[in-house]
């Protein structure tokens, strides 16, 4: 097994936005600009219409991007054409299991790859489950990025062992959303992935601080930031759809994505 | 001879398995072990019936519908009575026994998702009878829509959580039941309604309804002599359906599944999952589903909020691939003709939910010798439709309720 094409060092910046929300040209702006505010790896969300593993904020995004008339291919062409503004970055393509069922796995997989997408993750299909999808994506080049949560146990060490590209911890018990206070175990969790972990560890769910971010890069090679920059977008909706304020909005938006960043730059600069 | 499902993937055939969040994995597999363990053990067993049998009011009767039958002027029709039960439908087969089996988990709190409210207050009679705490998802269309459950509900001490995702009816109210027992399986026990959900819920669910099927053989063999011909049952998540269907797989029996036409299943308010749905996933299991091209998941529609949900137990789903039942539907219009059929000529108001299954068993005990017998799983009771019947009803402009026979 192959672990995957991936290029990239920690500690990585992983930041997370939905396809079409609040419009695909405004999308891609955003990616252009987390690019530019230092992310390694962009997560791109696809609307789902029962998100099972979000809360709140991620499920008003994706109702805002299916109202737009979002779909599965269509985010992952809104890749091709983030490509081709120049969006350089590895993209991991965030969907729900059952739109890529509707779509097929194969022409999932092909459509994604002749869209320049890096790999995909899908939260909704366990280890036990994803077996077959996983060698498929080999065949296509496409890792399927695994996730660990702190129920995983014993399975931790099953699924590190077979992860590609980079390892996703979930962060505490729940489902998407920022937290005030990340769990105090947090630490021991994150450090028993890394020794089972051939690939980068990464940890998600609920962080929106700086201060948590400077926490965590001690005990792991990067952060996924989900909730915390759609709220951004939430909020900056009506000025990034605005034409004549839509480049301050970006603006504002990637400076927000720099100060949660800017804590794993220090980490490496100074040691 | 069937294979035996689900298999150890929680698979029935290409259906069910587990497609849920990393978080739930463990939680899934400590519920499975202690399934299996539970169901091998003949105290747990013991007690499960005991409580049936003192609490809930088992074994329901079979009851021979006399008028029914000569007014239809076909085959014997029989019906299982599901509505006598304590809380007045077949639910609550499956509360005490999920109930029972988060005791031995040491589980004391519960969560529950509820439509019409029918296994809302299942989970919350139970909570009360354990004294367990009890957290119910409802969507807050459902809620407006059966105001009494929701009363109940509270009577009984449960907590009534409005969701106000997506279209705020039953399938938001199992997500929002999921993604609460997600932030709380370390001391949850989620207790689900029907056969649907992950492995190993389709299964337990059946386990613990399954009582109709293995009661009704029983008391249908001492009164006929036979196994029925037919047997008709409704599917809204198919936890009455397989309850009887079950014991019956492996005989010379026709199954037939009734799902919600609502307003007909060529236009697009109905909830027929299977005669109009299409394969995938939902609330972590492969089955059939209503959803569109690019795999959003679609409202459905129907008079009776119990049969208004876009999927359907992945068993079912096997089930309808492989043949061995008929899955058909019957529109509000028949089921609100039928369940006044059922008022007037036997003094026995169906839930609206049944009233599908009575329609549909009507159509074909019409078409059948008399000597030959139809068994409805009467899956609940009616009080709780009443407001809705008069809704609708009344909206028949002039027409006289009491005539409309
Ligand atoms: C009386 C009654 N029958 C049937 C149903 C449908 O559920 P299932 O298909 O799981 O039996 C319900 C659900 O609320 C119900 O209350």
């Amino acid at each position: 097994m192959k672990t995957l094409p991936l290029s990239v060092n920690p500690p990585l910046f992983i930041p997370f936005i939905v396809a079409g929300d609040p419009a695909p040209d405004v999308t891609i702006d955003l990616a252009l600009a987390l690019e530019e505010a230092g992310a390694d790896i962009l997560e791109l969300g696809v609307p789902y219409s029962d998100p099972l593993a979000d809360g709140p904020t991620i499920q008003r995004a994706a109702a805002r991007a299916l109202d737009g008339g979002m779909t599965l291919p269509k985010a992952i062409q809104l890749i091709g054409a983030m490509r081709k503004k120049g969006v350089n970055i590895p993209i991991i393509l965030f969907t729900y299991y059952n739109p890529v069922l509707q779509l097929g796995e194969e022409s999932f997989f092909a459509l994604a790859q002749e869209n320049g997408a890096d790999g995909v993750l899908i939260p909704d299909l366990p280890f036990e489950e994803s077996g077959p999808f996983r060698e498929l994506g080999e065949r296509f080049g496409l890792p399927l990025i695994s996730l660990v949560a702190p129920t995983s146990k014993q399975r931790i060490e099953r699924i590190a062992s077979a992860a590609q590209g980079f390892l996703y911890c979930v962060s505490s018990l729940g489902v998407t959303g920022v937290r005030e206070a990340l769990p105090e175990t947090l630490g021991d969790f994150l450090r028993e992935v890394k020794r089972h972990s051939r690939v980068p560890v990464a940890v998600g769910f609920g962080i929106s601080a700086p201060g948590q971010v400077a926490m965590l890069k001690e005990v792991c090679d990067g952060v996924v930031v989900g909730s915390a920059l759609v709220q951004k977008v939430e909020q900056l909706a009506p000025r990034l759809q605005a034409p004549d304020e839509r480049e301050a909005a970006v603006a504002e938006f990637a400076a927000y994505a720099r100060s949660l960043a800017a804590p794993l730059r220090e980490a490496y600069s100074s040691r | 001879m069937m294979e035996r499902v689900p298999n150890e993937y929680g698979r029935f055939g290409d259906f069910g398995g587990k497609f849920v969040p990393e978080t739930l994995m463990l939680p899934l597999e400590e519920i499975e072990a202690e399934l299996d363990k539970a169901l091998a053990d003949e105290s747990f067993k013991q007690e499960y019936i005991r409580i049936l049998q003192h609490y809930s009011g088992r074994p329901t009767p079979l009851t021979f519908a006399p008028n029914l039958t000569r007014q239809v002027g076909g085959a014997k029709m029989y019906l299982k009575r599901e509505d006598l039960n304590h809380t007045g439908a077949h639910k609550i087969n499956n509360a005490i026994g999920q109930a029972l089996l988060a005791k031995r988990m040491g589980k004391k709190k519960l969560i529950a998702e509820t439509g019409a409210g029918q296994h809302g207050v299942a989970a919350a009679t139970v909570a009360a009878h354990f004294g367990m705490d009890c957290i119910v998802f409802m969507g807050e269309e459902d809620i407006k829509r059966q105001e009494l459950n929701v009363f109940r509900m509270k009577l009984l001490g449960a907590e009534v959580v409005p969701v106000s995702s997506g279209n705020r009816t039953l399938k938001d109210a199992t997500n929002e039941a999921i993604r609460y027992w997600v932030a709380h399986c370390d001391d949850h026990f989620y207790m689900i309604g029907s056969v649907v959900g992950p492995h190993p819920y389709p299964k337990m669910v059946r386990e613990f309804q399954r009582v109709i099927g293995d009661e009704a053989k029983e008391q249908f063999l001492a009164r006929e002599g036979k196994l029925p011909d037919v047997i008709v049952a409704c599917v809204g998540g198919g936890s009455n359906a397989i309850g009887m269907f079950y014991p019956f797989l492996q005989d010379d029996v026709r199954l037939v599944g009734v799902e919600a036409a609502g307003k007909g299943i060529d236009t697009p308010h109905h909830a027929a999952t299977i005669t109009k749905g299409t394969k995938g996933v939902i609330h972590g299991a492969m089955t059939y589903l209503l959803q569109d091209e690019y795999g959003q998941i679609l409202e459905p529609y129907s008079i009776s909020a119990g049969l208004d949900y876009p999927g359907v137990g992945p068993e079912h789903a096997y089930l309808a691939s492989i043949g061995r039942v008929r899955y058909e539907s019957a529109t509000d219009d028949e089921a609100v003709a039928a369940f006044q059929l059922l008022a007037q000529t036997e003094g026995i108001i169906p839930a609206i939910e049944s009233a599908h299954a009575v329609a549909k068993a009507v159509e074909l005990a019409r078409e059948m010798p008399p000597d030959e017998t139809v068994l409805i799983c009467l899956s609940g009771r009616g009080d709780k439709d009443v407001q809705t019947m008069m809704r609708h009803l009344g909206a028949r402009e002039g027409e006289d309720i009491a005539t409309v026979r």
